[in-house]
């Protein structure tokens, strides 16, 4: 088997912070991820899913080394991330790009737009015409030549995501994390920027490592889904798999939370209402992390942490007591 | 039809900006029923919480407020401010998508409910209002509401911090609850949960429920009937079904197909974005986007008629349908 384009192996990150225990300032520590491994291939896309502090855009910044991690590696082409030279990443960055979820903190606002695009191909030091590969990168996302010379307040949020997306191009990356490249946008403008994703993706190659929040927009978009709760991966596969025959109960559970634009499939649904709120990161359940919220939990739950398993409808969940 | 509950008529809002008048409203005719949920769905800048800022008498003084809002019959445009403070909280309340900006940091929630009990029933005592405050925490789903009546808004979660906001909103049973994206900023099993409670004030004390929201999964989950509004105009409305099954405006239909869904490859976005509100369409808003515009849908601006089982605001509606039919 050729080796995959991106291995996360492992992958822990602890984050230090001072609380306050009466008039005490203590040290905590968040577990923000929690041993998470995944691979991504070639040309392909994963979908990250979670609900706020999941541990979802940590494992964004991980991969794109803007984090590093507690333990655990990143291998990108074979090349384990963390062992690399400052010279070699900076290098290595060509290839591995970002794009953030706010259009309007991502750029630079006193930058013309052409510029905050040309500005990987100058720190790059790429060589030819800057001006003519800024022109054909604002094509390829959809906006016109002359947008180069305007400043990011001209643009609304779409077009400037756009903006976002012609930089993360402009040296030719083969993978590309996407960390809620959509969530601030309308649905109507939404759905052209997750159009232009699939395309440019059917024209260049480039893996993508889709994070988000919008299960609806994953399962458009993903070839694998990986669902994330308090730091670890509960259920991974093929879209179809997670979204069809789901086995973990937590996927289960925010399946049947995302409402659906069809009133009659939303009164004739089955409703599955997890009680209280995701626990705190700080002290996570023992165990299993989702079995405090979990309907079918039992002792061994809070005793002996699941692993992930390979189920027989195709991805592995992490649970004693699959559906 | 019941009687309606607040009926608003020919709303206009409009504010003074050194770039000159920005019309955020534009004659937005809406009637509530008792006891209904509605929903009022558009994009951002549509004007749907506009809308309801006005009939609150919430915007700024540097809007201005034309038209009319009736709440039970009471005209409230131009009402006077401690005409209106006397309704807001007792008639007529609003929740809004962020709970810790309706909280106050520094008082305990039980004693933030008893001031919304007491400041309009200014007979209750202490001891009562604050036994009535952990009923309504109880109400809303929680757990030991006794105790949590002693702590402080930053003791609480996203949701439940939304869920005070809303025990504090009904706590003098209001006829109309306004909920401005109450769930946006939270995570979807949470949402699952606010959107219940809502739905069990509803029922149970019949109050009206106006849900604002950008997100058509939760007007197809909760709600009866749908206002749809682009460019400061409801420009659709009817029954859920009626508007998921066959909108009949040509942006609600584009707005149902850029949403990913089941089989579907490509979505499709609308092409183009919402109008500059500083300087309107002189006609239809959406025309500018619209594939089906033509000159006379720029000649003037369209009023709400019955098409149908649902009311529209195009003018090209019969043509469209007619048109769409015989390519299929």
């Amino acid at each position: 088997m050729s080796e995959s384009l991106l291995r996360v192996d492992q992958l822990v990150k602890n984050f230090e912070i001072h609380a306050l225990r009466g008039a005490r300032r203590v040290k905590r520590v968040v577990q923000a991820v929690s041993g998470v491994s995944f691979t991504v291939d070639r040309g392909h896309t994963l979908g990250i899913v979670g609900e706020s502090g999941s541990g979802k855009t940590t494992v964004g910044r991980l991969i794109m080394q803007l984090l590093s991690p507690t333990s655990g590696s990143v291998f990108f082409d074979g090349r384990d991330l963390s062992t690399l030279k400052i010279e070699e990443m900076r290098l290595l960055r060509r290839r591995l790009q970002i794009v953030f979820q706010d259009p309007f903190a991502s750029l630079d606002p006193k930058m013309t737009v052409g510029a905050s695009i040309a500005e990987p191909l100058t720190v790059q030091k790429e060589p030819g015409n800057h001006s003519e590969r800024v022109t054909e990168l604002l094509e390829l996302v959809g906006l016109a030549a002359d947008h180069a010379r305007r400043f990011p307040h001209e643009f609304s949020g779409g077009q400037r995501q756009r903006v976002g997306i012609a930089r993360a191009l402009a040296l030719n990356p083969s993978l590309i994390v996407l960390d809620e490249p959509v969530s601030a946008l309308d649905v109507s403008i939404q759905a052209g920027v997750v159009n232009l994703f699939c395309d440019l993706q059917a024209r260049l190659g480039m893996s993508y490592v889709f994070i988000a929040h919008d299960l609806s927009v994953v399962r458009h978009i993903a070839d694998r889904v990986a669902v994330m709760y308090l730091g670890k991966i509960m259920e991974i596969g093929p879209k179809d798999a997670v979204y069809e025959h789901p086995t973990h109960p937590y996927t289960v559970a925010l399946l049947s939370a995302v409402p659906v634009p069809n009133p009659t499939t939303e009164r004739s649904r089955h409703r599955i209402m997890l009680e209280g709120d995701v626990p705190s990161p700080v002290d996570p359940p023992s165990g299993c992390r989702f079995r405090t919220r979990c309907w079918k939990a039992q002792g061994i739950c809070a005793e002996q942490e699941p692993d992930l398993v390979l189920r027989s409808t195709g991805q592995y969940s992490a649970c004693h007591f699959p559906e | 039809m019941a009687e309606s509950v607040l009926s608003i008529r020919d709303l206009h809002v409009t504010f003074d900006t050194p770039l000159g008048e920005l019309q955020a409203v534009r004659g937005v005719d809406l009637d509530i029923s008792p006891g209904e949920l509605m929903g009022v769905v558009g994009e951002s800048g549509s004007g749907k919480s506009v809308t309801f800022l006005a009939a609150m008498g919430l915007l700024p003084p540097r809007a201005r407020v034309t038209g009319s809002v009736l709440l039970d019959g009471e005209e409230l445009v131009g009402a006077n401010h401690r005409r209106l403070r006397s309704i807001r909280g007792r008639l007529m309340s609003m929740i809004f998508q962020d709970p810790l900006s309706a909280l106050n940091p520094v008082h305990r929630v039980g004693a933030q409910i008893s001031e919304m009990l007491q400041s309009h029933q200014k007979k209750m005592s202490n001891k009562e209002a604050a036994s009535r405050s952990v009923e309504l925490l109880d109400l809303v789903g929680i757990p030991q509401p006794s105790d949590r009546a002693l702590q402080y808004p930053h003791e609480f979660s996203g949701g439940m911090r939304q869920r005070v906001v809303i025990a504090m909103a009904i706590a003098n049973n209001p006829k109309v609850l306004i909920a401005d994206e109450p769930t946006t900023a939270l995570d979807v099993t949470v949402q699952a949960q606010i959107l219940e409670v809502i739905q069990r004030v509803q029922e149970k004390f019949g109050t009206a429920v106006v849900l604002i929201t950008h997100d058509l999964g939760v007007i197809a989950r909760v709600a009866s009937r749908v206002n749809v509004m682009y460019a400061g105009r409801n420009i659709e409305r009817g029954e859920v079904d009626a508007i998921f099954d066959h909108s009949s405006h040509p942006y609600t239909r584009g707005l149902l197909n850029s949403l990913p869904r089941m089989g579907v490859d490509r979505l499709e976005p609308i092409t183009g974005f919402p109008p500059n509100m500083l300087l309107p369409p002189t006609g239809c808003g959406f025309s500018p986007r619209c594939q089906f515009s033509k000159p006379e849908c720029d000649a003037s601006l369209p009023n709400l008629r019955s098409y149908g089982d649902l009311e529209t605001a195009c003018i090209r509606v019969e043509e469209i349908f007619s048109q769409l039919a015989t390519k299929s």
